[in-house]
């Protein structure tokens, strides 16, 4: 047991734990200042969104106190029914376009060909753009009269893609995708390159096509990493913003306003602070909820994050 | 989500490069056509956009409206570059910096330093914080930006880079601490222990030990954090407002509304915004690929 406590700061928190007396941990205090942020900027607001949703509250003036008035209101309001059923359209579609795409990528930029490699260099480039310059990249090219559909041949791509309301979620969809596939497709090629080499080997020696090869040893042995990017991408879809902010603004009307959107124009443009808070309650709570669910049902005891939307 | 990126650091250290799945030669197979038809028709999809981004953006304003978009111009002009260079982006640019640097330096450093914490501390007060950090990594951040816009503008730091500074460091510590304390686990009990023998404290163990073996880890969640922060648009968004507060995606959503019929000009501030990830991505791809995947891979 060494007496060496001199430079560390203020011992106190760390018990010496009776079982190991050989062993001198860390003191618990470096973990403070990550602590306080994470509490201060993260914990407390989250905690705030609670109390809030039964305040009155514009913005700028005083905040006053509204008892379930907001709750009321905002379960009332059909605009929030919507932008829920909105919300679940989005993440289960999205979840239906994404994952075969970023699965049969991983695959593919897994294989050890010098084309596969150049491929994907170029594939990841989406990563690194943020999510207003891809809104606004899109909207440039979706321009009904000045985008993409105006070359000769692809004039069946000129649509008004933004002011349909019959489109638009689709279009959503599309850039969204566009935006998040490579991520997941660098998940599932991490995944493949861990399965061992030797099964491919012995199955291909037992004369097993590539087909063969694929659904029953690439895919079984990427279940994990489904689970993950599945519950990424669920967990995900409930805080896409940025994209549909810039690229629609919730419209046209209510077209595309998704859960995070409305709360956003219910507090910062219809100054209702106390309905948005209501609504940050059921994003927390849905979130929650789904990582809870998810975690349950793939029997995988992972926490999940909204990394994806961040 | 499965913090496990670094089991796999050390093993990558040994092995340049990464080490893909190799097929021994006697067995290889004849090429996929199907799955490379794909894999064109997705970099169709991906470089189209791309493409069309850059090619327009070095049109004039009248030539964007009459040729075919899919064609290079044939009298490229920079002056749409010049144009959004005059229109403050230097100051922009130098806004996303600041904020990207100060925020990431403050986060790996505490986090680096609440990791060792939890790696090598004892006693419930280390343990439940492991488990509230993981938490953290379930909140979605967008369900706390009323209750944040409060206490930034009570506190008067509304309108101001701290404002963005102090928040993305709440929400980065989390999966940067799970990140760092996973692969601290992997540093050999007994080089902690030998360094305790020769009577260092917590702070020196942290810079002569921890600091330079993490290094790799550290690289990793600083280029994870930083690319959040550098495209970050929630927090700008609500917390400021004024020009001289302007970060990159704000400003190119300003630009948008400013410059309205000029396209180009808009497609040109895109194109400068993105430069610099550009250029991380050509310098040190391998580092940002796995800064991307950090925390999720397997």
């Amino acid at each position: 047991m060494t007496v060496s406590t001199a430079s560390t700061p203020a011992p106190a928190l760390v018990r010496e734990p009776e079982g190991r007396p050989q062993r001198k941990g860390a003191s618990g205090l470096l973990a403070v200042p990550a602590l306080a942020f994470f509490v201060v900027f993260a914990l407390v607001p989250l905690a705030g969104a609670v109390v809030l949703s039964f305040a009155d509250w514009d913005g700028l003036g005083e905040v006053g106190w509204a008892g379930w008035r907001n709750w009321s209101g905002v379960l009332t309001d059909p605009v929030t029914g919507q932008a829920l059923l909105l919300t679940l359209k989005i993440m289960v579609v999205s979840w239906l376009v994404q994952t075969p795409i970023s699965l049969l990528l991983g695959v593919f930029t897994a294989g050890t060909q010098r084309y596969r490699a150049l491929l994907a260099v170029l594939y990841f480039v989406p990563l690194l753009l943020s999510s207003a310059a891809v809104a606004i990249a899109f909207k440039a090219i979706l321009d009904p009269n000045f985008g993409i559909g105006g070359a000769p041949g692809l004039g069946f791509l000129a649509q008004d893609w933004l002011g349909d309301p019959d489109l638009v979620l689709y279009v959503v969809i599309f850039v969204i995708a566009w935006q998040f596939v490579p991520f997941h497709t660098l998940l599932y090629q991490a995944g493949v390159r861990q399965i061992p080499t030797s099964l491919y080997e012995a199955a291909t020696i037992d004369g097993a096509s590539t087909y063969q090869q694929f659904r029953h040893i690439t895919l079984p042995q990427l279940r994990y990493t489904i689970v993950t990017s599945s519950t990424l991408m669920l967990t995900g879809s409930l805080t896409y913003f940025d994209v549909v902010f810039v690229l629609t603004g919730g419209g046209p009307g209510t077209a595309t306003r998704l859960l995070p959107l409305d709360m956003y124009l219910t507090g910062f443009s219809a100054n209702d602070m106390g309905g948005a808070s209501v609504l940050a309650v059921i994003l927390v709570v849905a979130g929650l909820g789904l990582a809870f669910v998810l975690t349950r049902f793939s029997g995988f005891a992972r926490m999940s994050s909204e990394q994806e939307g961040l | 989500m499965a913090v496990t990126v670094t089991a796999g650091e050390r093993s990558v250290r040994q092995r340049p490069g990464p080490a893909p799945v190799r097929r021994s030669r006697g067995l290889r197979r004849p090429p996929n056509v199907l799955a490379g038809l794909g894999g064109f028709v997705w970099l169709a999809v991906i470089i189209l956009p791309i493409y069309f981004v850059v090619i327009s953006s070095l049109r004039s304003q009248a030539g964007f409206f009459s040729t075919n978009p899919l064609v290079p111009p044939t009298d490229i002009t920079f002056d749409n570059y010049l144009l959004v260079l005059q229109s403050g982006f230097g100051l922009y640019f130098l806004n996303s910096v600041i904020i990207t640097v100060s925020a990431v330096a403050a986060t790996v450093a505490i986090s680096l330093m609440a990791a060792y914490a939890v790696v090598r501390g004892n006693g419930r007060f280390v343990r439940s914080t492991f488990s509230v950090f993981l938490l953290g990594l379930a909140i979605p951040t967008h369900a706390t930006i009323i209750p944040l816009y409060y206490m930034i503008t009570r506190t008067h730091l509304y309108d101001s880079l701290a404002a963005l500074v102090l928040p993305s460091i709440g929400f980065a510590v989390p999966i940067t601490v799970l990140i760092l304390a996973n692969f601290m686990r992997d540093i050999p009990n007994e080089l902690f222990e030998s360094m305790r023998l020769d009577g260092a404290g917590d702070w020196r163990i942290l810079w002569n030990l921890v600091l330079p073996l993490a290094r790799p880890a550290l690289v990793t969640v600083a280029i994870y954090d930083g690319l959040h922060v550098w495209n970050g648009f929630l927090f700008p968004l609500i917390l400021t407002q004024s020009a001289d507060k302007r970060v990159l995606p704000m400003a190119l959503w300003t630009f948008q509304s400013e410059f309205t019929v000029n396209v180009p000009g808009v497609l040109a501030a895109v194109v400068l915004s993105t430069l610099p990830m550009l250029a991380a991505y050509v310098l040190g791809r391998r580092h940002l690929v796995r800064g991307l995947t950090a925390g999720f891979g397997k």
